[in-house]
């Protein structure tokens, strides 16, 4: 493969080439490395139990490596706030709060959780934002409405006397098909200016 | 999603141990935002996933005796954007500042955004990174397409919004695996490649390595800047990037690096543009000279034309940016200040 062509492909040769001379010693490293790494059982194939922390409770779910924390969310502890509109994460419907960030439940593993708070819209009942979002109309079909809750509340708590500009600049990941934003807009900027946000 | 194995690192040595496994692919997790993505889609099905954004070594941002700075390859985006330290490079807060969405800034890690696989429409469906070598991008959809790089089968764009600004400011990367004693610190640029064969990728890692740190040499004085071209509002990729870093003494441009991001492969590194900033004093006709020579090797496909007039202009406005000659310069290091329009 080591084909000269181009500046770009022997960069390619440079990298692999401290790992090529190895490679005859590589295999039996492994093995033993993959051995070593079972008997410290930090590798998880097929099903397990693990306890998540959600809204200050630890709860127990039956997880594979592949399973999302949205699923296990919603399928699981019926916490159905969290949407499942995009696998991908680019709606911002299933925004949730890990250790106070705001993540896409849809891209998260069950499994990277563990250990962490999870913090989903439906701890936010008494907050300030859903209050706003009411008092503002700030939903049509409601579908995006929770993961912009908590995508506005995350934004506010970083940016508590945050302007127009910067709430329309930063609530980039979040998608509304009804097209609600002005409301919602309306709604972030009344807990921006009305010091609701402690 | 395809099922795998998962391993949860602790430590570099346990990732790059965990990395290493006979028969089995394996994929670096950080923040998840790409990685689980394509697994949902089954564009990517690895054998194993092993998480690294728990590793402590890599969360961290330091200086180092010579006054680089370290940047953990799991330090969230965030978490860069609103570090003073990273304050004299505006080019890479202004790159992040364009992430503009809270959860894509706070999932998503440094190394993962750099790392980040191609946007192109044909890969993420599942058609190969070369899409029939190159046929499907020549003969279908290619406007968000390479117009520089795009001679051989790989048509697709470096999907990097932060890789441009990093090399124009000189970084490396320290890279460790995948036997537990091997590191090595490159240059930032030699992580990206140009795939020319459908087993190949466009990021030149082997099997079992892992970005540990984004080395950062100290600005001195440097000036530097980003600007991107977008739709508009709304997370997608943008249309256009680049990232300038020059010097000027008395005037006149002393040295200078200009990088193109959304143009072609790999991220796309100027030279003669920026050779002929050299000895001259920056202006609206010489930053406008740089950005024509920046495109004067392209080539568009037959519905990406218009990217070389946006090439052109997104060179001239970093450069006019960095200079403090365009409106809309970023003026702070947090969000609290400033919210630049890219558009």
């Amino acid at each position: 493969m080591a084909k000269p062509s181009s500046d770009q492909f022997s960069r390619r040769a440079f990298l692999k080439g401290s790992s090529a001379v190895a490679a005859a010693s590589a295999v039996v490293t492994s093995a033993a490395a993959q051995e070593k790494s079972a008997q410290s059982s930090q590798v998880i194939a097929g099903e397990t139990t693990v306890s998540l922390n959600v809204n200050g409770k630890s709860m127990t779910a039956k997880v594979e490596p592949r399973t999302t924390l949205l699923d296990v969310l919603r399928y699981q502890f019926n916490l159905t706030g969290a949407k499942p509109v995009s696998s991908d994460g680019s709606s911002g419907a299933s925004t949730v709060l890990i250790d106070n960030r705001p993540v896409e439940a849809a891209v998260t593993l069950a499994l990277s959780a563990v250990g962490k708070n999870i913090q989903t819209v439906e701890s936010l009942a008494g907050d300030a934002v859903p209050k706003a979002f009411m008092q503002y109309d700030a939903s049509q079909c409601g579908f995006c409405t929770p993961g912009f809750v908590v995508a506005v509340r995350a934004f506010l708590n970083r940016n508590p006397n945050a302007t127009e500009e910067q709430i329309r600049a930063g609530l980039n990941g979040n998608i509304c098909r009804c097209g609600t934003y002005a409301n919602i807009l309306q709604a972030a900027i009344s807990i921006a200016k009305g010091g609701q946000n402690g | 999603m395809k099922n795998f194995e998962y391993a949860y690192a602790k430590t570099e040595a346990e990732a790059i141990q965990l990395l290493s496994v006979a028969n089995k692919s394996t994929a670096v997790l950080a923040g998840g935002t790409d990685l689980v993505a394509l697994m949902q889609s089954m564009v990517v099905a690895p054998d194993r996933v092993v998480n690294v954004g728990d590793i402590e070594t890599m969360q961290h941002i330091k200086r180092d005796e010579n006054n680089n700075l370290w940047i953990g390859a799991a330090v969230h985006l965030d978490e860069l954007l609103t570090s003073p330290v990273v304050d004299p490079f505006p080019s890479i807060k202004q790159v992040i500042q364009g992430i503009s969405s809270v959860q894509m800034q706070s999932q998503g890690t440094v190394a993962g955004e750099l790392l980040r696989r191609p946007c192109c429409w044909y890969f993420r469906g599942g058609n190969g990174l070369l899409a029939n070598e190159g046929r499907m991008v020549i003969e279908g959809d290619n406007r968000y397409h390479a117009i520089l790089g795009n001679r051989g089968p790989a048509k697709f764009v470096s999907a990097s919004r932060l890789a441009p600004a990093m090399i124009s400011l000189g970084a490396k990367v320290r890279i460790i695996g995948p036997k537990p004693e091997q590191e090595q610190i490159v240059d930032i640029e030699n992580l990206f490649c140009t795939p020319e064969k459908t087993d190949e990728t466009e990021i030149a890692l082997a099997a079992g390595q892992l970005v540990t740190h984004i080395i950062l040499p100290p600005d001195q004085g440097r000036l530097s800047a980003a600007y991107e071209v977008r739709h508009g509002e709304g997370p997608d990729q943008p249309l256009m990037a680049a990232a300038v870093r020059f010097e000027v003494l008395s005037g006149l441009v002393t040295e200078s690096k200009i990088v193109l991001g959304q143009v072609a492969p790999t991220p796309w590194i100027a030279r003669e543009a920026a050779m002929a900033l050299l000895g001259r004093p920056i202006n609206e006709e010489t930053a406008a000279m740089a950005g024509m020579k920046a495109v004067s090797g392209a080539i568009a496909l037959s519905g990406n034309e218009y990217k070389i007039e946006l090439a052109k202009v997104a060179v001239k406005r970093a450069i006019l940016r960095a200079a403090g000659l365009e409106t809309g310069c970023f003026e702070s290091s947090t969000c609290e200040t400033a919210a630049v329009n890219f558009a």
